[in-house]
């Protein structure tokens, strides 16, 4: 069963714990500096936000399909089945199509590194492998972000819609966007005020079939294509072949 | 031989002197340091014009040795081998600019063990090595013959046909993937570029600019190596690029029609301004003046419509690889002057191969002479050495 993490930003205080959780568990340094910092980076994989009085959570959304996995020459992404999204930092070349590729841009690059590599949430795979949470949920004093199988924190999103309709905006964030992600967020002012891509601009399609339409056509392409190549080849000279053959006979016959 | 500072030698120094600068910046500081790229910008200058820009300037390579050896069309024989050469320095001179964009050249080779063929990148990766090594062949002759050595070449000519399909089939797949890169970027990419058919795009722009880039070179290196002019074959390139011109023109109307953008496009705009542009460098002004038959008999006319062409693909590549997302990341994207030189730095190194290329090999036949003979020719015009040519 694939685990998820549950934002739900009405009940968010912002004490930036998760923050510090964050920074401590991928051995990040934190202070004062980078708690202030109000946008994702290298050095902080997660941020919360604030917007009149309100607040939300980014973090990589694990997606159930993610396209930086699918396009990543060298595979150094790829989804577990428990749900997060890893990076295999000894693969990676540095070419930087899974930043360009992603839907919410959450990849970053250490841009001022000599060896760069790619950060950003992998949702605490180690954590999860032993049975634990993710460092973010297990610190939240309010249970804003909860850890928990996807299924179960999808049901428990609807109950809490169902239960205050006048709280929550009636969807959740992540359900279904770009195929389903591995975060969920419900809230009550719309996520795109807090930079999240518009759902019906990214769409329900899981983006690697965008690609995938075309990549999955080259098989057959490519013996097609090399017989009409052939078949013209064969063509143009023949003709060149018959020609001579012909001019020869003639040559012959006047003899 | 006396070295003489002319004003292009001059400029070649400085060119080099500041790639050479912005070279040590780049492995010695990091990529946050040589470039204006950012977390939100993570394809620049590098990926825009050094690969996107750079492998349709050398689709000439495939487009010639397709007419030539695949449908035949003896009457173009005289620039397969400069279209060759010019892809062949081309890719070599890409790879070595992908060198300075990824972040870790050093693990390039992971492309050949750690396999995805899900992507894109992979596809084009594999592609592009392999294509390198097929120009390779395809350029060896040239040194064989040079040193008069029989043999190999007999070899090559018995895999010459193997060499043209597979040359044909690897520019097919990798050029108009280079076009299904953005196909997984539908929210970020603006949609004046955004659009399913970026891959038949891309395929049609690099025949379009690889028939214009031939033009181009044939005339440049007239100039530039004394050569004699062959009308006819550039006459006979225009015509074939008009006809290109037309179906990549007929191929970006339908698909602005069908999606319905045309109401759109003609809305002035920030990307609008650069789409007219686009559509006017590489549709308006050279159809126009190749559908004269003045233009297209004289050697000036066929040159600037093929200039034009050029200038238009190169800003509909950097349409879809740069302004195309300024939109979306909300701010504009601007590179660094380090990133500029070492693109320049680049171009450079391919104008000064090419010219070696030309001085000691036998690229052009009909000016071959006799080695002995050769060079005495060499010093009698002195004047014109290799570094001289960087540029006119």
């Amino acid at each position: 069963m694939s685990k998820a993490l549950l934002y739900d930003a009405t009940i968010c205080i912002g004490c930036k714990q998760c923050e510090s959780a964050c920074a401590h568990q991928n051995k990040l340094p934190y202070d004062d500096k980078v708690a202030a910092e109000s946008v994702q980076s290298e050095h902080k994989y997660t941020v919360v936000l604030t917007k009149d009085d309100k607040f939300m959570r980014r973090l990589c959304m694990n997606c159930d399909h993610p396209a930086c996995a699918s396009v990543c020459p060298v595979g150094a992404m790829h989804k577990t089945k428990e749900g997060p999204v890893v990076y295999d930092v000894w693969k990676c070349i540095g070419c930087r199509y899974c930043m360009v590729a992603c839907a919410f841009s959450q990849p970053k690059y250490e841009w001022n590194s000599l060896n760069p590599r790619v950060r950003k949430c992998i949702m605490c795979p180690d954590r999860i492998a032993a049975g634990k949470q993710t460092a973010c949920a297990e610190i939240c004093p309010t249970g804003a972000t909860k850890f928990g199988e996807r299924d179960d924190l999808i049901k428990e999103a609807q109950d809490r819609i169902r239960q205050n309709p006048s709280t929550y905006l009636p969807r959740i964030y992540g359900l279904n966007e770009v195929g389903g992600t591995s975060v969920l967020i419900l809230c009550s002012m719309k996520v795109e005020e807090y930079g999240y891509p518009v759902s019906a601009k990214i769409g329900d399609t899981p983006m690697p079939e965008y690609t995938g339409r075309v990549m999955e056509r080259i098989p057959d392409f490519i013996p097609v294509w090399t017989l009409v190549l052939g078949g013209i080849y064969w063509v143009s000279h023949r003709r060149e072949e018959v020609a001579a053959a012909e001019a020869e006979e003639k040559n012959g016959s006047k003899q | 031989m006396k070295f003489k500072l002319t004003f292009w030698r001059v400029v070649f120094i400085v060119i080099m002197g500041l790639g050479l600068y912005s070279t040590f910046i780049r492995f010695f500081y990091g990529l946050g340091t040589v470039s204006n790229m950012t977390d939100q910008f993570p394809w620049g200058l590098w990926i825009g014009f050094d690969l996107l820009c750079g492998v349709m300037l050398a689709a000439g390579g495939f487009c010639i040795v397709g007419a030539v050896h695949l449908f035949n069309v003896e009457r173009l024989h005289s620039v397969v081998r400069p279209a060759v050469l010019t892809a062949f320095l081309g890719y070599v001179l890409f790879i070595v600019g992908l060198m300075f964009d990824l972040g870790r050249p050093w693990y390039i080779w992971h492309q050949l063990i750690y396999m995805n063929p899900h992507s894109v990148m992979f596809e084009v990766g594999i592609c592009v090595m392999s294509y390198t090594t097929v120009l390779f062949f395809e350029f060896l002759p040239n040194v064989f013959e040079r040193f008069n050595l029989k043999t190999p070449i007999e070899w090559i000519k018995k895999i010459y046909p193997v060499l043209i399909i597979l040359g044909i089939l690897l520019s097919t797949l990798h050029q108009s993937s280079l076009g299904s890169l953005y196909l997984i970027m539908p929210s970020k990419l603006h949609p004046f570029w955004y659009t399913p058919a970026l891959p038949f795009l891309f395929f049609g722009s690099a025949i379009a600019v690889g028939l214009a880039m031939t033009i181009f070179e044939s005339t440049q290196s007239a100039k530039a190596f004394g050569r004699h002019l062959e009308l006819p074959v550039l006459v006979e390139l225009g015509g074939a690029l008009l006809v290109a011109l037309w179906v990549n023109a007929l191929l970006r109307f339908e698909d602005y029609f069908h999606r319905g953008m045309l109401g759109q496009i003609i809305k002035p705009s920030y990307e609008a301004y650069f789409l007219w542009l686009e559509l006017a460098l590489a549709f308006v002004i050279p159809i126009t003046m190749l559908s004269f038959k003045k233009v297209r008999l004289s050697p000036n006319g066929l040159y600037l419509a093929s200039v034009c062409t050029v200038l238009g693909f190169i800003t509909n590549r950097l349409n879809v690889s740069l302004i195309g997302f300024e939109t979306y990341v909300g701010h504009h994207y601007m590179p660094k002057w380090t990133e500029f030189s070492v693109t320049l730095m680049i171009i450079a190194a391919g104008f000064a191969l090419f010219g070696l290329a030309v001085k000691y090999l036998p690229i052009f036949p009909e000016v071959r002479v006799p080695v002995k003979e050769r060079f005495r020719t060499e010093l009698a015009v002195a004047a014109t050495p290799v570094l001289g040519h960087a540029g006119d």
